[in-house]
C-alpha cells in the first residue's frame, strides 16, 4: 500500500483505538446478556442508536436539534401501527417507520436548516411540539394510552422474535448496521464536509460547496437513524407511547450525548447505557431519579464537559 | 362571528391579555438574563415556582401575607439566583449556548425533584388576598379583582423594567458591558457583578411572576415545568434579547392564546409554536429583534 | 440430594393441607406507581405502606410466609411502566403487582402480567377497559371505574335536579372516557348536554373555558379531568363567580388528597364520587389512624390505598387457601373469584369474572368549613350506589371472559 491510498483510507475506517474500542463494544453485547437483563440491554441499545444519530447533528455538524424526539416517537407509532393493525411482519414495520420518519425529516430539515444556532434549535422544538398535538390528536395512537400489546411477529416470516435471544441479536445487528453507517459516513468525503461547515460555514460556501444541501443530508440521515431506533424500539418493547414524542425526550437524548461525550463516536452509545440505567435501577427512588439525573446534567457541564468517552480519550490522548 | 358573540370574544381576549401577563413577566426575566449573560436560563419555570413557594411558606411559617410576600419572595428567590451564577453560570461565560441552557436544565430538574420529595406533587392552598376578593361585574363578563391586579401590576413592573435598562444610566451600562466588557471595566465597573445581579434580577422577576400566580394556581412543584417551554417561545418571537419585544409578545400571544381557547380549544398549547414557526422563517431575529 | 429430599418429604407431611406438592411460601409483591407526580400522593409511597400493613394484618408472616414489598416509579408513562413489570417478572420473581394509577400504564401492565401470567391487582387507574375489552385472567380491578364514577355522580346530581350539562374535558383518552360515561348516564336520565370544550392535559388556566362553561348557563359543569387539572379548575371557578352564580361544579374524578389540597374554602359544596372515605365506620377510622401514623405527613389513606390494602389481604387470603404460592397468576385470581371477600375498608363483596370487584359506592360532598371538625373531617355521605348498581352490568361486558 503507498502512502497516498493509506491516507485516503485512513480516515474512511476505524483507528487503532477505536478498532479496539469497537471490539470491547462487540464483546460486551455477545456476554452481556448472561449476567444483564436481556430486555434492559435491548431497550438501552435502542436508545444508544437514537443518541447516536443526535450526534451525528450535533457533534459533527454542529446542529442542535431540541426536538428529536418526533422521529423517535413517530416512527415507533408507525411499526407499532403496522405491525399491531395491519399485521406486516416486523422487518416492513421497522422499514415503514424509517421511511416515516425520513418523509418527516426532510420536512423539518429543509425548513430548519434555513437557521442557525439557537434559532435551529428553537425551531426543531416548535416543529417537535406541532408533531406532538397531532400525535395526541390522531385517532391511531390511541392518546396517552398509547399503542399496547404489539407483536413481536416474525422476521421475515420464520425468525420469531418473541424468543429473547434472536429478538437480542437482531437488536443488536441493526444496531451495528446503524452505527457502522454513521461512521463510515463521518469519516467520509461527505463527513469531511460536514466538519468543515461545522468549523467554518461562510468558507465552505467560498470553497463552493452547496452547504444547505449537505446539512440537509446529514438531517435526513440523522432522522432516519433516528427513525430506525423508534421502529425498532417499538416492535421490541411491543409499545408506542407519548413519552417518546415528548419534548423531555429531545432534552433526554441531549443528556445522553453530552454524558457520553460530544462529537465522540462511541460517547452516545455510553451515554445511553449510563442514563437508562439510571432510569431503570433508580426507579424505586421515585422523584430521586429527577434529582439525580439533573445533579449528572450539572456535573457534567461544569466538571466533565467532554463527556465520559471525551474524557478517556483525552487521558489516552487517542480517539475514541 | 363563527357562533361566538362578540360579547364572549370580548371576554376571552381580556382573559388573553391576564395570561399575557405572566408570560410577558417570565420573559422579560428571561430576555433581561439572555441579554446579559447570553444564557437561556431553563431553571425558570423552576424558579418562578420557587417564587410561589417562598409566598406558602412565608405566609405558613413566618406569618407574612400576600403583600409582604410580593416583596420579600423575589428578594429571596433572587438572592438564591445569585448564588446559582456565583457557584455556576459564571464559569460559563465565553462557552456555547448549549452549556447554559443544560446546566439551568439540570437545575430545574434538581429543584423540582426536591420539592416534590418534601412536599408531594397535588401542591398547596393559597388564598386571594381579602383586599383583592370579589370582581366586577364588566356586563360581558365576571371581572375578578385579583385578575385585573395581575395585569396592572405586571404592566407597571414590565415598563419599569424596560424604563431602568433603555433609559437610565444603569441599563446603560449594562447594555455596554454585555457589548464590550473590558471597556466598561475601564470605566471603573465591576462588571462580573453586574453581571451577578442581573441574573438576580431576572430571577427575581420570575420569582414575582410565581407570587401573583400562587392564588390563581395550586402551589405545586411542576407548576413551571411546561411553562417554560411557552415562555422560551415568547422570548424567540419577541427577539432574543429585546426587552420591549418580550413584553409585548408575552401579551400578544397571550391574546392569540385566547382566541384560540374560543374556536380550537384542544391546540391552545400549540399555536404559540405554529406562531414561532412562523416568525423564525419570516423574520429569523423575532419580531421585534435587532437582526443577527 | 438424598438428604434434600427427605428434608422436603418432611415438610410436606409437616404440612396438614394434604396439598400435592412442595409448599412454597414466599411472596412478592411490586407496588408499580407514581412516585414523583400528579397521583403521588394518592398512590404512591403510601400505597406501599397500605400493602405491607395488609401483609402484616393478614397474619400469614406467623405461619411462616415470607412476603415482601417492593415499589417503583413508572413515571406516568406506559413504556416504563410495562418494561418495570416485565423486569420485575423475569428478574426479580415479583409475584403481583399492585395499585398502577394511570389507565395507560395500568393497560400496559395488564398486557405484560397476563404475557408473564403474574397478577394485576389495579386499584388507582380508572379505566373501565381493564375489566371491558382490555380485561385478562390475571387482571383484577379493584377501587373505581369510569363506569362507577359517571354511573354514581352522574345519575345522583340529575336526580338532585341538575339536569342540564357542560363538560370541562381532559383531551385525552382518560377525560374522554369520562365524559362519554357520564354523558350516557346523564342523557339516559332525560338530562341534557348543553355543550362541551376540551382543553390540552395540563392547563393552568382555565378561565377561558369556565367562562365559556358560564355563558351555557348548564347548571352543572362537569370536571371530566384529573390532579392538578381539575383543582386549577376547581380554584379558579370559585375565583370567576361560577359557583356563587347557581351553578354547581361535579368533579368527575376527585381524591381526599385533592380536597386537602384545595382546602375547604374551595372545594366546599364539590360532589364526587368514592368508594372508600376514612371516616365511614369505626373499622375504617381505625385503619386510617394506624395509617396516617405511619405515613411522613400523616395523611389519611385514599381510597386508592385503602384498594390496595383490601386487594393485598384479599390475595393473600387466595394464597393462605391455595396451600402456597403456586406462581401461576391465572390460577391465584380464579381463586380470589371464587372466595367472597370480606376486608374491613370494603365490606363485604366479589370478584366477578371479568375481574371488576363489586362494592357499594358513594356519593360525597365536601364539607363546609364550619362544618368540619379539624384536618381530613372532609366528607358528608349524599347517596349510596349498592354494589349490583354500581359497576357495568355483566350483560354489557365487553370482556372475552363473561360468558354470555
Amino acid at each position: 500500500m503507498t502512502d497516498i491510498s493509506k491516507a485516503s483510507t485512513v480516515s474512511s475506517s476505524f483507528a487503532p483505538s477505536e478498532r479496539i474500542a469497537l471490539a470491547a463494544m462487540i464483546i460486551f453485547f455477545a456476554l452481556a446478556p448472561l449476567v444483564i437483563y436481556p430486555f434492559f440491554l435491548m431497550n438501552a441499545i435502542c436508545f444508544a442508536l437514537f443518541a447516536c444519530a443526535f450526534n451525528l447533528l450535533i457533534g459533527y455538524v454542529g446542529l442542535l436539534s431540541f426536538g428529536h424526539a418526533m422521529f423517535l416517537g413517530v416512527a415507533g407509532y408507525v411499526s407499532a401501527h403496522t405491525a399491531k393493525v395491519w399485521g406486516v411482519t416486523p422487518e416492513i414495520a421497522v422499514l415503514l417507520s424509517v421511511a416515516a420518519s425520513t418523509t418527516l425529516g426532510v420536512i423539518v430539515g429543509s425548513l430548519a436548516i434555513r437557521r442557525q444556532g439557537i434559532y435551529f434549535a428553537m425551531i426543531t422544538l416548535a416543529l417537535s411540539q406541532m408533531v406532538y398535538f397531532f400525535c395526541v390528536q390522531a385517532p391511531f395512537t390511541h392518546g396517552e394510552d398509547g399503542i399496547q400489546s404489539v407483536p413481536r411477529g416474525k422476521l421475515f416470516g420464520f425468525i420469531d422474535l418473541s424468543n429473547e435471544t434472536a429478538c437480542y441479536i437482531v437488536v443488536v445487528l441493526v444496531f451495528l448496521a446503524g452505527f457502522l453507517l454513521i461512521h463510515r459516513t463521518i469519516s467520509s468525503p461527505f463527513g469531511e464536509i460536514l466538519k468543515a461547515i461545522r468549523e467554518n460555514e461562510q468558507r465552505a460556501i467560498s470553497l463552493g460547496y452547496k452547504t444547505d444541501r449537505y446539512k440537509l443530508m446529514a438531517f435526513v440521515l440523522s432522522a432516519s437513524l433516528a427513525g430506525l431506533a423508534g421502529g425498532m424500539k417499538a416492535i421490541m418493547a411491543q409499545n408506542a407511547s407519548l413519552t417518546d414524542v415528548h419534548w423531555s425526550m429531545s432534552g433526554e437524548v441531549v443528556l445522553m450525548t453530552l454524558v457520553g461525550g460530544l462529537g465522540t463516536v462511541f460517547g452516545p452509545v455510553v451515554g445511553a447505557f449510563v442514563i437508562v440505567a439510571m432510569q431503570n435501577y433508580l426507579s424505586p427512588y421515585g422523584s430521586w431519579v429527577t434529582v439525580i439525573q439533573g445533579a449528572v446534567f450539572v456535573a457534567c457541564v461544569l466538571v466533565f464537559r467532554r463527556g465520559i468517552v471525551g474524557e478517556i480519550s483525552h487521558l489516552l490522548g487517542k480517539p475514541l | 362571528m363563527f357562533g361566538v358573540s362578540t360579547q364572549a370574544l370580548f371576554g376571552q381576549l381580556l382573559l388573553g391579555l391576564i395570561n399575557g401577563s405572566f408570560y410577558a413577566l417570565l420573559s422579560l426575566g428571561l430576555a433581561v438574563i439572555f441579554g446579559m449573560l447570553n444564557i437561556i436560563n431553563f431553571a425558570h419555570g423552576a424558579l418562578y415556582m420557587m417564587g410561589a413557594f417562598c409566598a406558602y411558606f412565608l405566609l405558613n411559617w413566618a406569618g407574612v401575607g400576600y403583600w409582604g410576600a410580593l416583596l420579600l419572595a423575589p428578594l429571596i428567590v433572587g438572592a438564591i439566583g445569585v448564588v446559582i451564577e456565583r457557584t455556576m453560570l459564571q464559569w460559563l461565560s465565553g462557552l456555547d449556548h448549549l452549556y447554559g441552557l443544560l446546566l439551568t436544565f439540570g437545575l430545574a430538574l434538581i429543584i423540582q425533584g426536591l420539592f416534590q420529595n418534601t412536599f408531594g406533587s397535588s401542591g398547596m392552598p393559597y388564598a386571594i388576598p381579602k383586599e383583592l376578593t370579589g370582581g366586577q361585574n364588566l356586563g360581558f363578563m365576571f371581572l375578578p379583582n385579583y385578575r385585573a391586579w395581575v395585569v396592572a401590576f405586571s404592566l407597571v413592573i414590565c415598563l419599569g423594567t424596560w424604563f431602568i435598562i433603555e433609559r437610565t444610566k444603569l441599563g446603560a451600562y449594562l447594555r455596554a458591558a454585555t457589548e464590550n466588557p473590558g471597556l466598561v471595566r475601564a470605566m471603573g465597573i465591576n462588571v462580573p457583578r453586574m453581571i451577578t445581579l442581573t441574573y438576580g434580577a431576572g430571577v427575581a422577576l420570575a420569582a414575582l411572576a410565581g407570587v401573583l400566580a400562587a392564588p390563581i394556581n395550586q402551589v405545586r412543584p411542576l407548576m413551571g415545568a411546561d411553562l417554560i417551554i411557552i415562555v422560551f417561545a415568547v422570548v424567540v418571537i419577541g427577539g432574543m434579547g429585546s426587552i420591549m419585544g418580550s413584553i409585548l409578545t408575552g401579551f400578544l400571544l397571550g391574546l392569540v392564546e385566547g382566541l384560540t381557547k374560543v374556536f380550537y380549544p384542544e391546540a391552545s398549547s400549540t399555536v404559540i409554536f405554529v406562531v414561532m414557526t412562523v416568525v423564525l422563517l419570516v423574520k429569523p431575529a423575532g419580531l421585534f429583534g435587532r437582526s443577527a | 440430594m438424598k438428604k434434600l429430599h427427605a428434608i422436603s418429604w418432611a415438610a410436606l407431611l409437616l404440612c396438614a393441607s394434604g396439598a400435592a406438592f412442595a409448599q412454597d411460601k414466599n411472596v412478592k409483591i411490586g407496588n408499580l406507581n407514581d412516585m414523583s407526580s400528579l397521583y403521588a400522593d394518592l398512590g404512591g409511597p403510601g400505597s406501599t405502606l397500605a400493602a405491607q400493613m395488609a401483609i402484616e394484618d393478614s397474619g400469614l408472616t406467623a405461619k411462616g410466609w415470607k412476603i415482601e414489598v417492593i415499589g417503583a416509579d413508572h413515571q406516568n408513562k406506559p413504556d416504563i411502566g410495562s418494561n418495570i413489570a416485565r423486569q420485575w417478572y423475569d428478574v426479580d420473581k415479583v409475584d403481583v403487582i399492585v395499585d398502577t394509577p394511570n389507565s395507560g400504564v395500568a393497560l400496559a401492565v395488564a398486557a405484560v402480567t397476563k404475557d408473564k401470567n403474574g397478577v394485576f391487582i389495579n386499584s388507582g387507574a380508572a379505566s373501565s377497559d381493564l375489566t371491558g375489552k382490555a380485561c385478562t385472567p390475571n387482571t383484577v380491578h379493584w377501587t373505581y371505574d369510569t363506569y362507577a364514577l359517571a354511573n354514581t355522580t352522574g345519575k345522583a346530581v340529575v336526580k338532585a335536579g341538575g339536569d342540564s350539562w357542560f363538560f370541562l374535558t381532559a383531551d385525552y383518552a382518560f377525560g374522554h372516557a369520562l365524559e362519554r360515561d357520564t354523558e350516557a348516564v346523564v342523557l339516559a336520565n332525560s338530562g341534557k348536554v348543553l355543550g362541551k370544550v376540551r382543553h390540552p392535559l395540563n392547563t393552568s388556566d382555565f378561565s377561558s373555558f369556565l367562562l365559556q362553561a358560564q355563558s351555557s348557563k348548564a347548571k352543572i359543569v362537569g370536571l371530566a379531568n384529573a390532579g392538578g387539572d381539575t383543582t386549577n379548575s376547581i380554584k379558579q371557578a370559585s375565583e370567576f363567580g361560577i359557583t356563587s352564580g347557581g351553578q354547581k361544579l361535579a368533579a368527575l374524578l376527585l381524591f381526599i388528597t385533592d380536597v386537602h389540597a384545595l382546602g375547604l374554602n374551595v372545594a366546599q359544596g364539590l360532589s364526587f364520587t368514592e368508594s372508600f372515605y376514612w371516616d365511614m365506620n369505626d373499622q375504617t377510622r381505625a385503619f386510617a389512624d394506624r395509617f396516617s401514623k405511619r405515613m411522613k405527613n400523616g395523611a389519611k389513606p385514599s381510597m386508592v390505598q385503602a384498594g390496595v390494602y383490601a386487594g393485598v389481604l384479599h390475595y393473600l387470603k387466595a394464597l393462605e387457601a391455595l396451600g402456597g404460592n403456586p406462581h401461576d397468576g391465572a390460577k391465584v385470581v380464579a381463586k380470589m373469584k371464587e372466595m367472597p371477600t370480606d376486608d374491613p375498608l370494603f365490606g363485604k363483596g366479589q370478584i366477578r369474572a371479568d375481574g371488576r370487584k363489586i362494592h357499594p359506592v358513594y356519593l360525597f360532598e365536601v364539607k363546609k368549613p364550619s362544618e368540619s371538625k379539624g384536618p381530613w373531617d372532609y366528607y358528608k355521605l349524599i347517596a349510596t350506589t349498592p354494589a349490583n348498581e354500581a359497576f357495568r352490568p355483566l350483560a354489557e361486558s365487553e370482556c372475552p371472559l363473561v360468558k354470555k
